[in-house]
């Protein structure tokens, strides 16, 4: 009864993941699709269990996925953010998750600036560790509900051609995506200014196209990126504008592609800049499909990281058996 | 210690005692309107189908069919892993008010039944639950009793009864699977 | 007058005189007294049996960083003098970016004077380039050399404007010190938190490319063509600075250059899992990077080793990555790491390891020691070349414990340093 749960403790990327805990993941994401659907959205999984939402950056859409996710799985939930709490008064990562920990919770789902924060603070408690965005490096419950939507769509990711726009560089979605891609067979290739790709991008194994059109023409799907208006105060391009003509994702684009193009993108978007509204609002886009899928990613992620707990299986042993 | 094989149902033995079951269910439902048939994943799915096409065979009737997966439901899941495989939950449209028999392949604890009686709440609230199954092999630890059993297996506690399916194990038949020292 | 020493029986390994043979070493009061097979024993010396171990001019370090003033919670003097003499080494310069900063004459007699308090390994002050290390005005070189200074720095940061390092290396040359540089494009390198490559790709951190240390290490090594001064690049740790320095010194320019025990041995790797104790600046770099290094130190391109030890509180280190502070404890390593990553694989002799570690830093800083001439300060390493051990960072006399080594098994080890004829520690 002591069997290592099938993702480990923790979710903090799908680098780490097998292709075959990728597929466990969208698979069993499958049955919780249903649970949304029903008058009564709500299953008693997770009863009992406490679930902390730790967000040192503010993201609505996620925070608010997975509290959907922990809500229909029963489980209580408890929401922290940064303003307001004792992390905007210069606490540390480590107290606040030792604090969290001296209350008895089960598991923490955290978003936070810092690329590896997720794993260090996995690290330091025993609780379940859900990375819900670590700095530029993982985002892995969006990776996980963009290959549900291909595979929603395609029947299949092995051999699909996926192209993610934009500013990788700077992207946890984008590496999420290059990863479970990659790991369940389909080509992957980036697409954007070379000022936003990182400099080892060749080594990554992908395509990098640096024109847009010939992006599309290869593409069967499109996971376009939103750009962040900072990036250009920055200095990484010269303006929103020049960025819409050259790599922006248009109709007229679009029309040009031998085959249809799915469009994917992970939100908050910027019409206009990386997606025109038609695109957005068009035929082929699975955008809003996208955040159904990920209630149902992150149910799915929820349920395999809990339970498991030895200690208290020991008072179970009688129920072994056919139930 | 050597594991003890005993069939207790073959093929045509299954076959037999469905019908029997079939024709109890509709009976004790005084016909066929309003009547849901609900298998319990995995196997409960199946004999579920089987009951449907014998009722179609004997009245002529395409009862609704629905599937329940109770994992999501267990009262065990805090303390057992790896996490069980949550196969999908379908029912035919509203339950309400409808009477719904529950179809499984073995009664044991009745934990399960506890927790698809928790489910179908979720969905409904049918006229009238009854339960239906295909072993009855004793050992509850819920006040659970079947309205229809299709055999009544005395099982020690060890003892596994396993009910095989033409779908999922390319034979029909129920077999006792019993450990014992030489 | 303090008791003669006797260093009886060991292998006495001084490049500066090409010496390598079993012999007895004495000092006497604060001098080496003589050197020999029969050289006699005073009957008031105390002996230190040396058998199977080699006696060495003793190390120097010519990069080290002692928090005092300001930080006294993560290092003192003097605790930073007792952990140098545990590794071996007999004298330290420590690097000014202190708080406050050591930019004038009392500030550097207070090291002075704090050092010779601690009555472990030397402390020689580096002083600032300019006032408050702030990059504008330059610093009282004249008097600060006076109060006992022996090169200036900016260290922590780079002097960004080739002005000041112009001047600043015209000046010195009045009192022939080296200028040290820290290496870095302050635009390129910017946010960076490891060294930009693949693993930065991967683990989303923003890289410091090889290019942010190099832009100013030739800079440098053109600036001391035009001024004809000493400029000495601290800490290099990219393949093309080691092209670049050839290139300097293939064409007589006065420039000399340091590596770190940790740019020797480790790599980018090491960040995998965001360990904090594999954050420093500049950055671990590629196994290429660390071969190059490797045969710079051996063929003199990198003229010495230095360890830029950085003690943190552990609680500075105990956080998200880019948000940890660079640098780590080497004082207590730098020696058995030297060995592990060039004598035992064969890149140099143990010759050339005391070279690099005390001959070469006192010549090029003009620093006493690096010799055991008779007559010259008897300030003397012993250490055995073979000796196996674990790092514990709790063993450390430093009061930083912030070492990627912990828990390795390296090779050599201090057993005993003398100071000024005076043993200061002695391994137990």
């Amino acid at each position: 009864m002591t069997a290592a749960a099938p993702l480990g403790k923790d979710l903090l990327g799908l680098e780490p993941l097998s292709g075959e805990q990728i597929s466990l993941i969208l698979d069993t994401a499958e049955p919780f699709k249903e649970i949304s659907e029903r008058a009564i959205k709500k299953v008693p999984t997770l009863r009992g269990s406490t679930v902390v939402n730790l967000f040192f950056e503010n993201s609505t859409r996620t925070r608010i996925s997975f509290e959907f996710a922990e809500k229909r799985l029963s489980a209580d939930t408890v929401n922290v953010s940064s303003s307001g709490s004792s992390v905007s008064k210069g606490e540390t990562l480590v107290d606040t998750a030792r604090n969290l920990e001296a209350m008895r919770i089960d598991m923490v789902v955290i978003r936070h600036g810092s690329s590896g924060a997720a794993k260090f603070l996995a690290g330091r408690i025993e609780s379940n560790v859900i990375n819900a965005g670590d700095g530029m490096h993982e985002h892995p419950t969006q990776g996980l509900l963009d290959l549900l939507t291909l595979r929603d769509h395609f029947k299949r990711i092995e051999g699909l051609r996926v192209c993610i726009c934009g500013d990788v560089l700077h992207s946890r979605v984008a590496r999420s995506n290059i990863w479970g891609l990659r790991k369940l067979g389909a080509e992957v290739a980036v697409c954007g200014p070379r000022s936003l790709m990182p400099n080892a991008i060749d080594e990554m194994g992908v395509t990098v196209f640096s024109r847009i059109e010939e992006a599309i023409e290869w593409a069967d799907a499109l996971n376009i990126l939103r750009l962040q208006l900072e990036r250009m105060t920055a200095g990484y391009i010269p303006s929103l504008r020049e960025y819409n003509r050259v790599f922006g994702v248009t109709r007229e684009r679009l029309e040009r592609a031998p085959r249809d193009v799915l469009i994917l993108h992970p939100g908050p978007m910027n019409r206009g800049v990386e997606i025109d509204s038609d695109v957005a609002d068009g035929p082929h886009s699975v955008i809003l499909p996208q955040v159904t899928n990920g209630v149902a990613v992150r149910m799915a992620v929820l349920y395999l990281l809990s339970g498991g707990r030895p200690e208290l299986a020991e008072s179970a042993k009688a129920g072994k058996g056919g139930a | 210690m050597t594991e003890h094989t005993e069939t207790i149902l073959d093929a045509s033995a299954v076959e037999r005692t469905l019908r029997r079951m079939a024709g109890e269910i509709v009976e004790a439902n005084g016909g066929t309107d309003n009547l849901v048939i609900v298998g319990i994943q995995r196997r409960g799915v199946q004999l579920a189908d089987r009951i449907v096409a014998l009722i179609n065979a004997s009245d002529g009737v395409a009862v609704p069919r629905g599937a329940l997966d109770i994992t999501l439901y267990r009262d065990d899941l805090q303390t057992i892993g790896p996490r069980p495989v949550v196969g999908s939950t379908e029912l035919p449209g509203s339950i309400d008010g409808c009477n719904v028999v529950i179809v499984d392949d073995v009664l044991f604890t009745g934990r399960t039944i506890r927790a698809a009686l928790d489910e179908l709440a979720d969905f409904g609230r049918p006229a009238r639950i009854e339960l239906a199954v295909l072993i009855d092999r004793g050992g509850r630890e819920l006040p659970i009793q079947p309205d229809i059993v299709g055999k009544k297996v005395a099982a020690r506690a060890g003892d596994r009864v396993d009910v095989q399916v033409h779908e999922i194990d390319g034979q029909s038949a129920v077999v006792l699977v019993s450990k014992r020292f030489e | 007058m303090t008791r003669p020493v006797l260093l009886t029986g060991g292998r006495v390994l001084d490049p500066s005189q090409q010496m390598d043979s079993v012999a007895d070493v004495l000092l006497v009061d604060d001098t080496v007294a003589a050197i020999g097979r029969d050289i006699g024993r005073p009957d008031d010396a105390q002996t230190v049996d040396c058998a199977g171990l080699i006696v060495s001019p003793g190390f120097i370090d010519v990069h080290c960083h002692l928090r005092e003033p300001g930080r006294a919670d993560v290092e003192t003097i003097a605790s930073g003098a007792r952990a140098a003499a545990a590794g071996g080494f007999t004298a330290v310069c420590a690097m000014p970016n202190t708080d406050p900063v050591i930019d004038n004459p009392a500030a550097v007699g207070f090291v002075v004077r704090q050092g010779l308090r601690a009555g472990a390994a030397r402390v020689y002050p580096i002083g600032a380039i300019s006032v408050g290390q702030r990059g504008e005005a330059l610093a009282e070189f004249g008097e600060m050399v006076d109060a006992g200074a022996i090169g200036v720095s900016d260290d922590g940061k780079p002097v960004v404007s080739a002005q000041l390092m112009r001047t600043a290396l015209e000046y010195a040359r009045t009192f022939q010190i080296p200028v040290i540089d820290h290496c870095e494009e302050p635009t390129l390198a910017a946010g960076g938190a490891m060294n930009e490559g693949i693993v930065s790709a991967r683990l989303g951190l923003k890289g410091i490319p090889d290019e942010a240390e190099e832009i100013m290490a030739i800079r440098d090594i053109l600036l001391a063509r035009l001024t004809r001064g000493h400029v000495h690049l601290a800490h290099m740790s990219t393949k093309g600075s080691v092209e670049l320095i050839r290139w300097g010194k293939d064409r007589g320019i006065n420039v000399t250059a340091e590596v770190c025990p940790h740019h020797l041995s480790l790599t980018e790797e090491a960040v995998e899992g965001y360990d904090t104790n594999a954050k420093m600046n500049p950055p671990l770099r590629t196994a290429e990077d660390v071969e190059t290094l490797r045969q710079a130190v051996r063929d003199g391109t990198i003229d010495l080793v230095a360890t830029d030890h950085a003690p943190h509180h552990y609680d500075e280190k105990e956080r998200e990555f880019q948000n940890a502070p660079n640098g780590i404890v080497g004082l207590e390593t730098a020696l058995s790491v030297v060995v592990d990553s060039l004598v035992v694989p064969g890149h140099i002799d143990f010759g050339t390891l005391v070279d690099r570690m005390s001959c070469s830093p006192a010549r090029l800083f003009g620093l006493p020691g690096g010799t055991l001439r008779v007559g010259s300060p008897a300030d003397v390493t012993v250490f055995d070349p073979a000796r196996r051990w674990t790092v514990d960072p709790d063993l450390f006399l430093s009061k930083g414990r912030n070492t990627p080594y912990a828990g390795m098994t390296l090779t050599g080890r201090t057993i005993c340093t003398v100071v000024a004829g005076q043993v200061v520690y002695t391994l137990n």
